[in-house]
């Protein structure tokens, strides 16, 4: 499914088997399991079979499946992308891609599988990571190579290393990748990613980070451990005060309903789309983080 | 032609599979398991299986185990089978 | 005018009673001008180990008992029944509170016939694997901590000789398991099981590497209940006694489990200004502490009191006037420990006055919450913390059924899965708590709660919390990891299962290894 929530993307290491079959009880909202940094060359083969077995085996519920598989030019990537779809995963993540070619390549690999094994071509999900400086600059192309596209990511070390530059507390070394691949994502309609936060012993920086991407227009970030799901959550869940403001704007709307006015009005002023599109957004957020229930809203949204 | 070939770790939840060609005929599984008195039998029809699959005979296995999932000793099998026989995955056997 | 002399006379006849005469009574304590310094150094009571169980008239068959606050520490079990093999004994019944993986040695003394029947709470490590496979000939009974307490109370458990290790003890017989006097070599804080062994025992040994002046008050065991002091180089190893620093622990399964379980006190509506807990001492018990700490300063609530098992983060949160008064039966760790030599308020008792089924005053029947752990957990509601899933001992089982009772909610955590090992099953592999007194099981993959609750079901359903059927935790974990097979258990009984109120409720059958 394109749309729905991605607050958390959970990295699990594609040769590990005892995260592959815990990572969804702690609720993240996706998991990637990777085929590609965390996985030796020597290993590449075991975890691929580990990962399509998983996938075929674990019932990983209503957590989204990405397997972030090898480059297209690696003797590894066309392999994965055969088994993975194989395993019926719900989304292929690509690294470090920088051109709208290599999304049709790896598009042109999984329609190739899901014909030999009888599925709906179109299936099987894409998703992009920026991981350098031609990938921010191609990212609009990249997000609208294909219509399996689902989002874009940012991976950081590589893109830092790339820059020849390094990673800070503030991200100033970012703020160009971001804000470029918030914008692409939006032009083509799909979600933006922010990158890992690896460091798990501070929690505060990592809490301002969240707070800093929420800001800035992202729909989640990738995470590497259990502990950092509740902090991304909590950060991207709508405050009391916004769903308070949420629920008086609908309402207002079902008033001017009621007396067949066009014009929607609240506290004197006047409520354009924008503002409704907003507030639909967040009851719908808040019913997905669980902070309302149905029956508080009631009518339709 | 076959070629001992080992797959898999000894962290918890893996098993590590050896195979090695026992010019006898028959398939030998040595199981040493944390479970062994539980899923000890389970474990060995799985390999087993998997053997019969990819036509794998004359093999003795040495299998430890430290709580695997089925899913991960099929796993961890067909990868030995494949390092063993130096081939890859056979899909039509394999998509089961 | 009366005559005195012969009113004396006639008045001591009526009553029973000699004359008084200087000396009259050869048991009465003489006066002594020896300045009390050097005085009590001299103590009839100070002997050495062989002459104490001389004196204490210990014969083959008889009933010998042990504490085991120092747990994995522990040298005093060792040390004794060593000297008592030397000795020449036989047929004896070891009564432990419980049994730890450094009694493993006493597996020679049980083959040699020195030990032949054991009673305790709990058995590990290499002792609990040899006696799993036949080691015994007589089942070893366990009891809960309540139930030991009572049954030694009505003397259903005769303890001849008690040896009682202690942390500090006066010449008299003062006994403490902290010090106030800064030549401790380890300590362990409450006292709680022994002072039940020392009340009830025929003759009380203690054990101490710390000899201090008297008094050694405030005391956990009086001299008055004392009759030997034997001199020992060390009482335990202090870093096995309990861990120093308060544990935190990082794994994000514990975590989770812990943040469940505190959801579920905070709605289970015993969460009130005043209210009262009880956590045991494992990594997701630890965190639970810390989570409900954070509601209870949200919510503006205080607890009465927390029972335990009392760890240092218990402490703390006594410290910050979040609990009113720590009950201490045994301290889990040194910040305990020394919080109970230090803090007005956290107050040791004894295994009775924690936990006797009989009682209506134990504190575990004031208990609004307690908290627990699990190996397994069936579809009744039964748990198991005894057996592990190969049918192996290897654990105790401690206030598990005491506490379940008394508490008014009983919150158990535990993971579905271990591993390939289920912990939701159809039915336990020994029952140590029954159903009936279990409300509540937190697992990673949801929460179940006793059909006999159904008030707690819809306030936990109301609170969004994910409550599910246990046969359907069950179901998860078949699907998981497969079907088991049965266990190898023969024929041969190698434990007995006591109900806390001293009847039996299941029994333990050794393994036998195919080869």
């Amino acid at each position: 499914m394109k749309e729905r929530l991605r607050r958390t993307m959970m990295f699990v290491p594609g040769n590990n088997p005892s995260m592959m079959q815990d990572a969804h009880i702690y609720g993240p909202d996706s998991i990637m399991l990777d085929l590609e940094d965390s996985v030796t060359m020597a290993q590449k083969d075991a975890a691929r079979f580990l990962v399509y077995n998983a996938l075929k085996t674990i019932k990983y519920g209503k957590t989204e499946t990405v397997v972030r598989i090898n480059p297209l030019s690696t003797p590894y990537g066309a392999k994965d992308i055969e088994a993975v779809v194989r395993a019926g995963v719900q989304v292929i993540r690509m690294p470090k891609t920088e051109t709208k070619e290599e999304v049709l390549e790896v598009e042109r690999e999984i329609a190739r599988v899901e014909k030999e094994i009888g599925v709906p071509v179109g299936k099987t999900l894409i998703m992009a990571a920026i991981e350098g400086a031609l990938g921010v600059i191609n990212a609009y192309q990249i997000a609208t190579a294909s219509p399996r596209m689902m989002g874009i990511a940012l991976g950081a070390e590589d893109y830092c290393a790339n820059l020849k530059t390094s990673r800070t507390k503030e991200g100033v070394e970012l703020m160009l990748a971001r804000q470029t691949i918030v914008v692409a994502a939006r032009a083509a309609g799909i979600a933006a990613l922010d990158t890992v936060f690896s460091d798990l012993n501070d929690m505060e920086t990592f809490e301002n980070e969240v707070r800093l991407i929420k800001n800035m227009g992202f729909d989640g970030k990738s995470i590497i451990n259990p502990r950092q799901i509740e902090i991304v959550n909590k950060i991207f869940a709508p405050t009391e005060r916004e769903i308070l403001k949420a629920k008086d704007i609908l309402a207002a709307i079902e008033e001017a309903k009621a007396k067949g006015s066009g014009v929607v009005s609240l506290n004197g002023k006047m409520v354009d789309k924008p503002v409704v599109i907003r507030a639909e957004r967040t009851i719908q957020m808040a019913l997905a983080c669980g902070v309302i229930t149905e029956d508080e809203i009631g009518g339709e949204i | 032609m076959l070629k001992t070939a080992t797959a898999g770790t000894l962290e918890s939840g893996d098993i590590m599979i050896e195979i090695i060609p026992n010019n006898g005929s028959g398939i030998d599984i040595r199981l040493d398991s944390i479970v062994s008195h539980q899923f000890g039998k389970q474990i060995k029809n799985v390999i087993t299986q998997v053997l019969r699959e990819y036509g794998v005979d004359g093999v003795t296995v040495n299998a430890t185990d430290k709580g695997a999932l089925d899913c991960t000793i099929v796993a961890r099998t067909t990868v030995a089978v494949c390092r063993a026989k130096d081939c890859d995955t056979n899909w039509q056997e394999a998509n089961k | 005018m009366p005559n005195k002399i012969n009113d004396i006379e006639k008045i001591a006849k009526q009553l029973h009673m000699p004359v008084y005469k200087k000396d009259w009574n050869k048991n009465t304590r003489k006066r002594d001008y020896t300045p009390r310094k050097d005085l009590q150094t001299q103590s009839e009571k100070i002997v050495d180990l062989e002459t104490a169980i001389k004196a204490s008239g210990l014969k083959d068959g008889m009933t010998i008992s042990f504490h085991h606050h120092f747990r994995n520490g522990d040298k005093i079990v060792n040390l004794v029944v060593a000297k008592l093999a030397e000795m020449g004994f036989k047929n004896l019944t070891l009564a432990a509170s419980s049994l730890s993986e450094v009694h493993a040695p006493l597996i020679e003394y049980i083959k040699s016939g020195v030990i032949t029947s054991i009673q305790t709470s709990g058995l590990r490590g290499d002792l609990a694997d040899a006696i799993s496979h036949g080691l015994m000939d007589k089942p070893v009974i366990f009891r809960s901590h309540g139930g030991r307490a009572a049954a030694i109370a009505n003397d259903e458990i005769h303890i001849d000789v008690a040896f009682l290790g202690a942390s500090s003890c006066d010449y008299l017989g003062n006994a403490n398991g902290y010090s106030r006097s800064g030549t401790e070599k380890s300590i362990c804080g409450s006292l709680g099981y022994a002072k039940v062994d020392a009340e009830y025992a025929d003759k009380v040994i203690i054990l101490t590497d710390n000899l201090v002046p008297y008094p050694n008050v405030p005391v956990a065991i009086a001299e008055s209940e004392v009759d030997y002091i034997v001199l020992v180089d060390e009482v335990g190893e202090t870093g096995k006694i309990s861990s120093g620093a308060l544990r935190q622990t990082k794994n994000p399964r514990d975590l989770l489990l812990a943040q469940i379980a505190a959801k579920v006190v905070v709605n289970s509506g015993y969460f009130y200004d005043g209210f009262s807990m009880q956590t045991g001492s494992g990594g997701a018990s630890l965190a639970v502490t810390q989570f409900i700490r954070e509601a209870m300063k949200e919510n503006n609530i205080k607890a009465r009191y927390a029972l335990g098992g009392i760890t240092g983060h218990m402490v703390q949160l006594h410290e910050e006037g979040l609990i009113e008064k720590l009950l201490d039966v045994q301290s889990f760790d040194i910040v305990a420990s020394q919080s109970l030599k230090n803090n007005r308020f956290h107050q040791q008792i004894n295994a009775n006055v924690y936990a006797n089924p009989f009682d209506n005053g134990s504190a575990i029947n004031w208990l609004d919450v307690v908290l627990l752990s699990a190996l397994e957990v069936d579809v009744n509601f039964n748990v198991n913390v005894l057996t592990g899933s190969n049918g192996i001992i290897r654990g105790a089982i401690g206030g598990h059924p005491d506490t379940s009772a008394g508490a008014a909610l009983s919150v158990i955590l535990c993971p579905l899965l271990r591993g390939r090992i289920p912990c939701v099953v159809d039915k336990v592999t020994t029952v140590i708590t029954p159903g009936d007194t279990v409300d509540v099981i937190v697992t990673d993959y949801g929460v179940a709660v006793n059909p006999n609750r159904p008030d707690v079901a819809e306030r936990l359903k109301r609170a969004r919390i994910n409550v599910v059927p246990i046969s359907e935790l069950k179901a998860i974990a078949d699907g998981v990891i497969g079907k088991p097979d049965p266990l190898p258990f023969g024929e041969k009984i190698v434990g007995v299962v006591t109900s806390r109120d001293g009847a039996v409720l299941d029994v333990i059958h050794e393994i036998v290894e195919e080869d």
